[in-house]
């Protein structure tokens, strides 16, 4: 299905549940700003990114933790030009030692997301999902842990780098990665999800992939390269080289700033602005110019 | 704080999953007389001691165990890290040669507390 989105459009779906945050890679702003003030429409598509929802979390962090995700879906539901596909990002489900308990959380979370109009999912597990087990509850009820799949002119690539509790891609997956590309053409469109980030953000906190360097090394010959992962519970930006790495935020609870608190533990739930720090992320894709355009949508305002 | 060239001289990282063999047998070679011998026991969710104090130029080496499960110690500022293997003891030599705080943290995923694990080591 072809779908053409302009400007008033974008602004209008942006408007949705107030935005904190909306860019593109340098140059899209510009070019969005050009296409409004000229009334352009242009063909294009967009998905989004839900992260670390970490079903079967109870605690202070977030009161909430059983409506949140449930928040999201009737949110993305009630956006008024629906995605092409959604992507969850990892971190599915908390961490439980029973893989009984396991399984229980992975089929409530599945059956929350069914919910969801669209029906084009793609899953990719976080390290709460898969590390204590090496993927195998989670392949049961989601499928491969990293594949591809092509959309629009732009291929992606999913990457498995927390399957290891090692918090690494492992070097068959770099092999298999490495022939995927070679398959590709030097200027191919490519938007790689991750859970976590595949370069050194805060390796104190366990905020990296030990062999990351390697994939992005693979990536590198390629000049059209966006990577979007969650893990971090944030929203962060950074490049290595050309490439672009964007972290969005969670839907159970936001984590401070890399080393701004001796420890890694959540931010405290603020009753008088409950949900904030938490939302979705609507990434925009101009296929012709490979282009993105990034919009965080908290769920609250404020 | 780099491994033998830079600021932190770290002779051996044993214990790494098949090497223990290799890993006693350089230390034997290498292992300096007047180290200080600090032992850690990883559990968890955390490890004791879970700050450790060392004296700046004197050699130290840091012995690991876990009592349940394999855990990861890495230093990311030291550029030091091992895995912590069940029934096996992990050393790490090193003599830090500048002062400061560096934290630690478990980067082998271990467990619904597993983000609890860290810790830092302080040199004076």
């Amino acid at each position: 299905m072809k779908k053409t989105i302009n400007r008033r459009d974008f602004f209008k779906l942006a408007g949705l549940g107030g935005v904190v945050f909306a860019s593109g890679l340098g140059n899209l702003s510009s070019a969005a700003n050009k296409a409004g003030r000229e009334g352009n429409a242009y063909d294009d598509f967009y998905f989004v990114q839900l992260s670390d929802m970490h079903w079967g979390f109870e605690g202070p962090p977030n009161p909430d933790a059983k409506g949140t995700l449930k928040k999201a879906v009737t949110a993305v539901n009630s956006l008024e030009l629906q995605p092409d596909f959604i992507v969850f990002t990892g971190d599915l489900t908390h961490t439980t030692d029973d893989p009984k308990e396991r399984r229980k959380r992975m089929a409530e979370f599945r059956d929350i997301v069914s919910e969801l109009k669209v029906k084009d999912i793609r899953f990719l597990p976080g390290e709460h999902d898969a590390s204590l087990d090496r993927g195998e509850a989670y392949q049961e009820f989601f499928g491969k842990t990293h594949y591809t799949f092509d959309h629009k002119g732009v291929h992606f690539i999913v990457l498995d780098n927390v399957s290891d509790p090692g918090a690494i891609i492992g070097e068959e997956q770099l092999q298999w990665l490495a022939a995927d590309l070679k398959q590709l053409p030097n200027d191919a469109k490519i938007v790689v999800f991750t859970h976590r980030p595949l370069f050194d953000l805060y390796p104190q906190w366990d905020w990296a992939t030990r062999d990351g360097a390697k994939a992005v090394e693979l990536l590198m010959p390629h000049p059209n390269v966006t990577v979007f992962y969650g893990h971090i519970h944030q929203e962060h930006h950074h490049m290595t080289g050309h490439i672009s790495h964007h972290a969005a935020k969670s839907l159970i609870f936001p984590l401070p700033i890399a080393g701004s608190q001796p420890k890694r533990a959540p931010l405290p739930w603020d009753p008088a602005q409950p949900y904030k720090g938490l939302g979705f992320r609507r990434v925009e894709a101009e296929v012709k110019k490979a282009e993105y355009a990034i919009t965080e949508f908290p769920l609250s305002k404020g | 704080m780099k491994i033998k060239s830079g600021r932190f001289k770290i002779f051996i990282l044993a214990a790494a999953v098949g090497t223990g063999l290799f890993g006693a047998f350089v230390n034997a070679q290498t292992n300096p007389t007047n180290e200080q011998v600090i032992q850690i026991v990883a559990k968890k969710f955390n490890y004791a001691p879970n700050v450790i104090m060392l004296k700046k130029d004197r050699p130290v080496v840091l012995e690991f165990t876990t009592l349940d499960v394999v855990m990861g110690f890495n230093v990311p500022d030291l550029k030091i890290r091992t895995d912590i293997i069940p029934g096996k003891v992990s050393r790490v030599h090193l003599v830090p040669d500048k002062a400061g705080t560096f934290p630690f943290v478990c980067d082998i995923f271990c467990g619904s507390g597993h983000e609890d694990m860290s810790g830092k080591i302080i040199v004076t």
